[in-house]
């Protein structure tokens, strides 16, 4: 007994110093292998007395639980520190840079766009399109504008030909009557898109965007025009209140017609919509004109509705601070990528028009 | 139009204070631009202290100052005068100033060596006395805050600027916006006082006015003044005449423009004496020429209206006079014109001459045909006031009667358009004030509109009338109306939605251009298309509309290489024109890609774009706009701006005439001829109108779903094949030697060169083979992949790679 006891003693001393792993398994083959020190002494048993042999085989099955139970916590214990020290050598350094990133951007006019767009769908407009040269006759004619109108003067317009007969349109008004003339009332449209002017300085540009707006039915009168634009421009600028001044004014094709100011301050150098005491000029607006809504076939005496028409561009620079209309179309790499947006930036009514 | 509250009070009673006032004329649709002093020459002397005065380095007599004037900084001002000393208060004049007693305008100048920017002024210097001793000693008590400040006070009326739309010619003149401010409350029209003139004796110019087909005048009334005494106006009128921004020239000058100013009436006054014999009002023949009083010679078209005596034109009737005619201080004898010209008519000619005047202004937008006598009246009894003379009888002669404007008015229709009700007593009243004869029958208003009013032709001008008077803060705010008609977006319009952010989710930055280009850029990406040139473009490299979405995107691209740029990605979404007629676009997104991939990374290696980086921009972008990858087929015809052997087209169907999308490397000419400084250009473009539209929504085309759960086996093979042979070609005849079996087959290795023979390539692909149905054995598996052999070979011509 007191043989075994000491075989245990030293492999356990042994086991207890060792660190590689092949030299604990050579251990573990010395004593439990074939003809291992400990499976001898398990063949041993045979030969022996009853007497003995039960207590020889208790102290030899202890034995061989103690030093199998050292071998395995050893053999984990090793490897538990050969795979730190694995990790430890991987180690990276993760502040490195990733893989370049793709940054697209969406430009401002078109994301004003799909914000627009997003508002006027929830109360129900669809979206109309027409094309960027027109006729004399739609961007003018049609909508009460014939030639000897001084209004024509407020125009500085492009031409496409000698007898002014084909034009770049000079305002998104052209679509109500293309929209007209192919359907029937009731309309409910609005019609963003590009507009040419031949003027060009700070604040303007020979090219800018336009949104128009038509909504004609039996009994639209003022007061819905005043209640969808209030909503819009709430709804655009996100904010709850929002001062707006109607006040008159001329437009060939509306009757009576409008332009709509809001109210803005000067805070800290910024730009802030919505109070303070000064009036911005943002869009045009009034009743169709019974004249236009004749030379769409339209009935004047059974229909009648609003129009509008507002500057994307402006609106946009007022609402993310944009100073200079011309740098919208000078494709500046710095610009673009300022003043873009993400292109999972949706804007939608039940994820919010903007972040 | 401009003009003086003063001004106004001459015809409005009114206790609104100036404030009051301009927001009335806001309210009512007469916007004020602005209200502000007319600025004076005098503004600029300011009040300034000499910080230091030390002698001119070059000159013992001169000073040398440097002088405090409210800025950050001093400046250095020259000055000879004995008494400039430290301390000294004084007044500034600054260069660009013009000094009231010699008119001199001051410049930055050196003196004797030295620069002086601006003077400092003596009291005779700035006419305040003849003390010319030196410069002007300011009491400290009194001016020691003021420094920086105007030395003068502005004591010029605040001017109200408005802008009158073109359908008001009433309002272009004075007593008309009071008219308008008495209709809407702010005061009571004065009622011009009864003339008391005296005429003596007749009119004998002989006018007549020729009945023409195109004659453009159907009132002219005259009358003759003689013996006046042409002279300087009185302050009050030049007054007037400075504070509406204009140049007093003469009383009678001055005269006619204060009634057309305050009366909305215009006038011409002739020096009789130079008339030969008669006035006549006739239409111009091609070629007439006469000298206009804006010293330039006009050469007239045929039918341009022309006031002439025997000898020729005198002038372009209600445009401009002529210089022959005009008045001058010596001026004895006048003949005053007071006329009605059809704006028609005054449009077309001025257009033609391209002549500005404020006479032209007002004609072309209707003036009150029955407003002559009160001009003739109102500036006749001026010049006798001013300059003296005897009046004429009034003499008018009239091809045409003024026949009146009759509109019957349901005051429903008001409330109708408007969405709130005012009582017919209020709206009467309003109509009265503002100058309509009103009477009743039974519901519905009479209405004579007033005869200032062309603009008024209809009910619903009434309505607008009566809403503006009233104010559009009556107006309600309803609630939206939510009923829709039909979806918000269309297909295209959808697709114009998903492809953009697709695009830009590519790293493509988005970028609006002009739809006009350069022509000679332009030039490069045609193709078969009409040039369109814009007749007055805007500049000259501006000219045409662009035929294709690159001239602009490929020139702004060279803007960003140039601004040092290297690795650039744009793309717009926007019109390219094929015809001049409306409608002859299409819509089409267009996007370039310069210089590398992965540049300065660590650990990726850098690599230049090429074709295959905007193909899978482009596919990616199409399947993720809802187009099928497997109903697509790649060609490679392509357009000319293309290098032809490094791009493709994109094709739903195999005979279609119109790619999709193109992508590849631009041709190097265009890199070479626009001088491109990059390291690879590659680009793309998707044509939205040439994608068939889906017919399906997506909740209907979603097919059952099935899968196999069967062992798949994956086999590589390598033919030796022509080198021209597409991989495309390749990889459908793989797949159709067994539809149901084969699930994809992937080109992984594409090699040329060395043991390939000449002429040949290496393609090696990975075929993966499932069944639905069973697991497929070793034979099955072999049958296979001797059918896809012997298919390549047989139909290709390839060998497969032992």
């Amino acid at each position: 007994m007191s043989d075994i006891k000491k075989i245990k003693d030293d492999y356990i001393d042994k086991l207890n110093t060792e660190n590689n792993i092949e030299k604990v398994n050579n251990i573990k083959s010395e004593l439990f292998g074939k003809n291992g020190i400990i499976s001898n002494e398990f063949k041993k048993l045979g030969s022996i007395s009853v007497e003995e042999r039960k207590k020889l085989a208790s102290d030899l099955n202890n034995i061989k639980d103690e030093l199998q139970n050292k071998i395995s916590t050893k053999i984990q214990e090793i490897e538990t520190k050969e795979i730190n020290l694995k990790l430890e050598k991987e180690k990276i350094d993760v502040t490195l840079p990733e893989r370049n990133i793709e940054t697209g951007k969406i430009h401002p006019v078109s994301q004003v766009i799909d914000e627009i767009s997003s508002i006027f769908s929830e109360i129900g407009f669809s979206v109309e399109e027409g094309p960027d040269v027109e006729n004399e006759y739609n961007n003018f004619t049609a909508l009460n504008t014939p030639d000897n109108h001084p209004a024509r003067d407020m125009h500085d317009t492009f031409y496409l030909d000698n007898n002014k007969e084909l034009l770049l349109r000079t305002h998104t008004s052209p679509v109500q009557v293309r929209t007209m003339l192919k359907g029937k009332p009731p309309f409910k449209i609005i019609a963003p898109g590009r507009t040419y002017r031949s003027d060009s300085d700070q604040t303007h540009a020979p090219m800018f965007h336009q949104v128009e707006g038509l909504h004609i039915d039996k009994n639209i009168n003022m007061g819905h025009l005043k209640g969808c634009l209030n909503y819009f421009i709430k709804e655009f600028f996100e904010v709850d209140k929002i001062k707006m001044r109607f006040r008159p004014s001329h437009f060939p094709f509306t009757e009576p017609s409008a332009e709509v100011d809001i109210g803005y301050e000067i805070k800290n150098g910024k730009i802030v919509i919505g109070e303070g005491n000064k009036w911005l000029e943002i869009l045009g607006c009034g009743m169709v004109h019974p004249n236009v809504l004749k030379n769409v076939n339209v009935n004047p005496s059974k229909y009648q509705g609003y129009a509008f028409g507002i500057g994307i561009d402006r609106l946009g620079m007022l609402k993310y601070g944009i100073n200079d209309l011309r740098a919208f179309f000078e494709t500046d790499y710095r610009w673009l990528s300022h003043f873009g947006f993400d292109p999972l930036d949706v804007p939608s009514n039940y994820r919010g028009l903007s972040r | 139009m401009k003009f003086t509250v003063d001004w106004l009070k001459n015809h409005l009673d009114t206790k609104f204070n100036n404030n009051q006032i301009i927001d009335k004329l806001t309210n009512i649709g007469l916007e004020v631009e602005s209200f502000e002093s007319s600025t004076s020459e005098l503004d600029k002397f300011i009040v300034a202290k000499i910080i230091n005065a030390k002698t001119h380095p070059n000159a013992d007599r001169l000073k040398l100052c440097d002088v405090d004037i409210g800025s950050d900084k001093t400046i250095e001002v020259v000055c000879g005068a004995p008494n400039a000393k430290n301390g000294l208060l004084t007044v500034y004049a600054p260069p660009g100033s013009i000094i009231p007693k010699n008119q001199m305008k001051l410049s930055v100048s050196k003196i004797r060596g030295v620069t002086s920017y601006g003077m400092l002024c003596s009291e005779s210097e700035l006419l305040l006395s003849n003390e010319s001793d030196g410069i002007i000693e300011l009491k400290n008590n009194k001016y020691a805050n003021k420094i920086g400040e105007k030395y003068f006070k502005n004591t010029s009326e605040k001017v109200i600027d408005l802008s009158i739309t073109p359908n008001r010619p009433d309002c272009l003149g004075v007593r008309g916006i009071a008219r308008d401010l008495s209709a809407a409350g702010a005061g009571k029209l004065k009622i011009n006082k009864k003339s008391n003139l005296k005429y003596n004796g007749n009119q004998n110019i002989n006018v007549t006015i020729k009945k023409e087909k195109a004659q453009g005048c159907t009132i002219f009334g005259s009358c003759l003044i003689k013996g006046v005494t042409n002279k300087e106006s009185p302050k009050w009128l030049k007054d007037k005449i400075l504070s509406l921004g204009q140049k007093p020239i003469s009383a009678i000058v001055d005269i006619t423009n204060y009634v057309m100013f305050d009366l909305n009436r215009p006038l011409h006054a002739y020096d009789s004496d130079k008339i030969d014999n008669e006035i006549i009002v006739r239409s111009s023949s091609k070629g007439e020429s006469f000298e206009a009083l804006d010293n330039k010679k006009y050469i007239l078209e045929n039918d341009m209206c022309v006031i002439s005596d025997r000898s020729g034109v005198l002038g372009l009737g209600g445009i401009i006079g002529g210089t022959r005619s005009g008045t001058e201080y010596s001026t004895k004898n006048i003949l005053l014109e007071s006329a009605y010209f059809l704006p028609r008519s005054i449009r077309k000619t001025s257009k033609q001459l391209n002549i500005d005047t404020d006479a032209k202004f007002r004609f072309e937008r209707g003036i009150d045909p029955l407003s002559i006598e009160e001009g003739l009246i109102k500036a006749s009894e001026l010049i006798k006031q001013i300059c003296g003379g005897e009046i004429s009888n009034l003499d008018v002669k009239k091809i045409e009667n003024y026949k009146k404007t009759i509109i019957n008015f349901d005051p429903f229709l008001f409330e109708k358009t408007t969405g709130f009700n005012v009582e017919n007593k209020e709206l009467i009243k309003i109509l009265e004030k503002l100058g309509f004869n009103v009477s009743k029958n039974k519901k519905i208003l009479k209405l004579v509109i007033p005869s200032w009013r062309p603009d008024i032709t209809q009910p619903i001008d009434i309505v607008e009338e009566i809403v503006r008077i009233k104010g559009y803060e009556y107006i309600n705010t309803s609630e939206p109306i939510k009923t829709r008609l039909k979806p918000t977006l269309n297909y295209y319009q959808k697709l114009f939605h998903f492809l953009q952010r697709s695009v830009a989710s590519k790293g493509y930055l988005e970028t609006v251009t002009w739809s006009f280009t350069d022509s000679k850029i332009n030039q490069l990406f045609r193709e078969n298309d009409e040039e369109i040139p814009i007749i007055n473009p805007i500049s000259s490299d501006l000219n045409v509309l662009r035929n294709s979405i690159f001239p602009n995107l490929i020139f702004y691209l060279k803007k960003n290489l140039d601004r040092g740029f290297k690795d650039i990605s744009l793309f717009e979404i926007g019109p390219a024109f094929k015809g001049k007629n409306p409608g002859d676009q299409l819509t089409v997104i267009g996007a370039v890609r310069a210089g590398k991939v992965s540049r300065l990374s660590w650990n990726d290696k850098e690599r230049i774009v090429d074709t295959f980086d905007v193909k899978k921009d482009v596919i990616q972008s199409l399947c993720e706009a809802g187009i099928n990858k497997d109903d697509i087929i790649i060609d490679d015809r392509t357009p000319s701006y293309y290098h032809p052997g490094k791009s493709g087209g994109v094709y739903q169907n195999k005979n279609e005439k119109n790619a999709i999308a193109y992508f590849g490397e631009i041709h190097p000419n265009i890199i070479k001829k626009l001088d491109i400084k990059t390291e690879g250009l590659v680009i793309f473009e998707i044509c939205l109108d040439y994608i068939r539209a889906s017919k399906q929504k997506i909740k209907d085309s979603k097919s059952e779903y099935k899968f196999s759960d069967f062992q798949k086996s994956e086999r590589d093979f390598a033919f030796i094949i022509n080198k021209n042979f597409k991989s495309q070609e390749l990889v459908n005849i793989i797949k159709s030697v067994d539809n149901k079996l084969i699930k994809s087959v992937r080109v992984f290795d594409v090699f040329e060169g060395e043991n390939i023979p000449e002429g040949k390539k290496s393609i090696a692909v990975n075929v993966t083979i499932q069944s639905e149905e069973k697991t497929l054995n070793e034979n099955d598996l072999d049958n296979i992949n001797k059918l896809i052999i012997s298919s390549v070979e047989s139909k290709s011509g390839a060998k497969i790679r032992s």
